[in-house]
């Protein structure tokens, strides 16, 4: 190859690398990096506006991109995605079929039509909202308004957690303190703290301000954990509730963690011992 | 509680090869080997597989079938079921509950018997009945459930 030839190369190189860079300035609400800088080109239309997006993006970050806002409650640019509140939902159609997806998580596809605001899509989003009201019900006015969500048509729990994760993500991924995390499932599901390892992370977490209270959406979570509270003594219990501390679901907690040591649970696994 | 041998859930990890992706895999071959999960087995897993302890808790009380309190070497079931309920079955639950030593939910401290009362074993004919390890009994007096004791190791 002449040095040319090669010069020849390398600015072509250059030009495309700058294109890439280019377009991830160009008009954003949040940085977008493609996943390989040479990631192949995807053509969709969002709203009817075509956009081009890359390989391994999200719908959500496509539509981004572009300027378009689909709302979400369980994402964090920063933390691994989850997909679990669904609140970002859109339309997906691709010849005859159309389903509803998390954008999310979803990736962009070549061809695809996406609605972010179709009547499926507000259909879909007002149980969502409906749902998420019965935890918590300060859900954004503008929202419920929007989409006509009305309260009371699920049995309202008020421990104000709505299981987004987020928390737990933030101080795995972020953090890497390991001091939360989910325990049970279903209707029993729950965030829970790991006295053990908090009382060791958390006081110095983000200089005593609580990384985790920072990305929780509801705005609810305690300035510090109960944990260490009186009725133990000085044993920490393996596992407490994050956000409600009745003495049910201390016990419950406790329970569901196997904590057998605890005197609550012992009596009711082993007898006078 | 005397410390536990984590020698098998070595094994176990070692014949996954420490992968951390077959982590509900190698729980349910310690359950099987430990019958339950205690914590000291889920920190040796943890450490083993590299990963943080609120995981394992995650995935163990997710599925129902992990049991992260103490298990019996041998399980009781009573039926409380209809047909044994008119047949006697609550004053077969105070029998055993005698013999034993302790209430539906709870496991002898020397994790010989784990009690529990189910709704139908499907042998209602057999009533009041109880299953004691996998073996179905029916109407068992005090002398009988007191040589299940006896035997029992
Ligand atoms: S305050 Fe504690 S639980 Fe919250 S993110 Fe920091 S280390 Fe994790
Ligand atoms: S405590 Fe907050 S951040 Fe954590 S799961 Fe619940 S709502 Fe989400
Ligand atoms: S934001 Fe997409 S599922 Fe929650
Ligand atoms: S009711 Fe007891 S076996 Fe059916």
């Amino acid at each position: 190859m002449s040095t040319e030839e090669r010069e020849k190369q390398n600015s072509s190189e250059r030009q495309t690398r700058r294109a890439v860079s280019d377009r991830r300035v160009e008009g954003v609400t949040q940085p977008i990096a493609p996943a390989v800088e040479a990631a192949r080109q995807v053509e969709l239309t969002i709203n009817g506006q075509a956009v081009e997006a890359w390989e391994g993006m999200t719908l959500l970050q496509a539509a981004q991109s572009v300027g378009i806002s689909i709302p979400t409650l369980c994402h964090h640019k920063e933390l691994s995605t989850y997909g679990a509140c669904r609140l970002c939902s859109v339309e997906v159609i691709r010849g005859r079929r159309s389903r509803i997806v998390a954008s999310c998580i979803y990736p962009v596809e070549d061809g695809i039509e996406v609605l972010t605001e179709s009547e499926k899509v507000a259909k879909h989003r007002k149980i969502i909202l409906e749902l998420i009201q019965a935890r918590w019900p300060w859900v954004d006015k503008e929202l419920l308004e929007k989409y006509g969500a009305q309260p009371g048509r699920f049995e309202e729990k008020t421990d104000f957690c709505i299981l987004c994760g987020l928390c737990v993500r933030y101080c795995t991924e972020v953090k890497k303190a390991n001091c939360l995390g989910f325990v049970g499932r279903g209707a029993e599901r729950q965030i829970v703290i790991y006295p053990e390892r908090a009382i060791e992370m958390c006081p110095t977490c983000e200089g005593g301000n609580m990384g985790c209270r920072s990305v929780c959406p509801t705005g609810t979570m305690p300035n510090e954990f109960a944990h260490t509270g009186p009725r133990f003594g000085k044993k920490l219990p393996l596992a407490y509730p994050v956000k409600s501390y009745s003495e049910d679901n201390v016990r419950e907690v406790l329970h569901t963690v196997g904590d057998w040591r605890m005197p609550w649970v012992r009596s009711q696994t082993m007898p006078g011992k | 509680m005397e410390q536990q041998d984590l020698s098998k859930v070595d094994e176990i990890i070692d014949k996954y090869e420490s992968n951390s992706e077959s982590l509900i895999q190698i729980l349910l071959d310690v359950q099987n080997e430990y019958r339950w999960l205690s914590r000291p087995i889920l920190s040796q897993v943890c450490e083993r597989l590299d990963i943080p302890m609120t995981h394992a808790y995650h995935i163990a009380t997710f599925y129902k079938h992990f049991s992260l309190l103490p298990q019996g070497r041998h399980p009781i079931s009573v039926c409380l079921g209809t047909a044994c309920h008119v047949r006697g079955a609550t004053r077969l639950l105070d029998r055993v509950v005698q013999a034993i030593g302790i209430e539906p939910g709870q496991t002898t401290p020397d994790e010989k018997f784990t009690l529990n009362t189910v709704n139908c074993l499907g042998c209602c004919a057999l009533g009041p009945a109880l299953v004691v390890d996998g073996e179905y009994r029916s109407n068992l007096n005090a002398k009988e459930l007191a040589d299940i004791v006896a035997s029992a190791d």
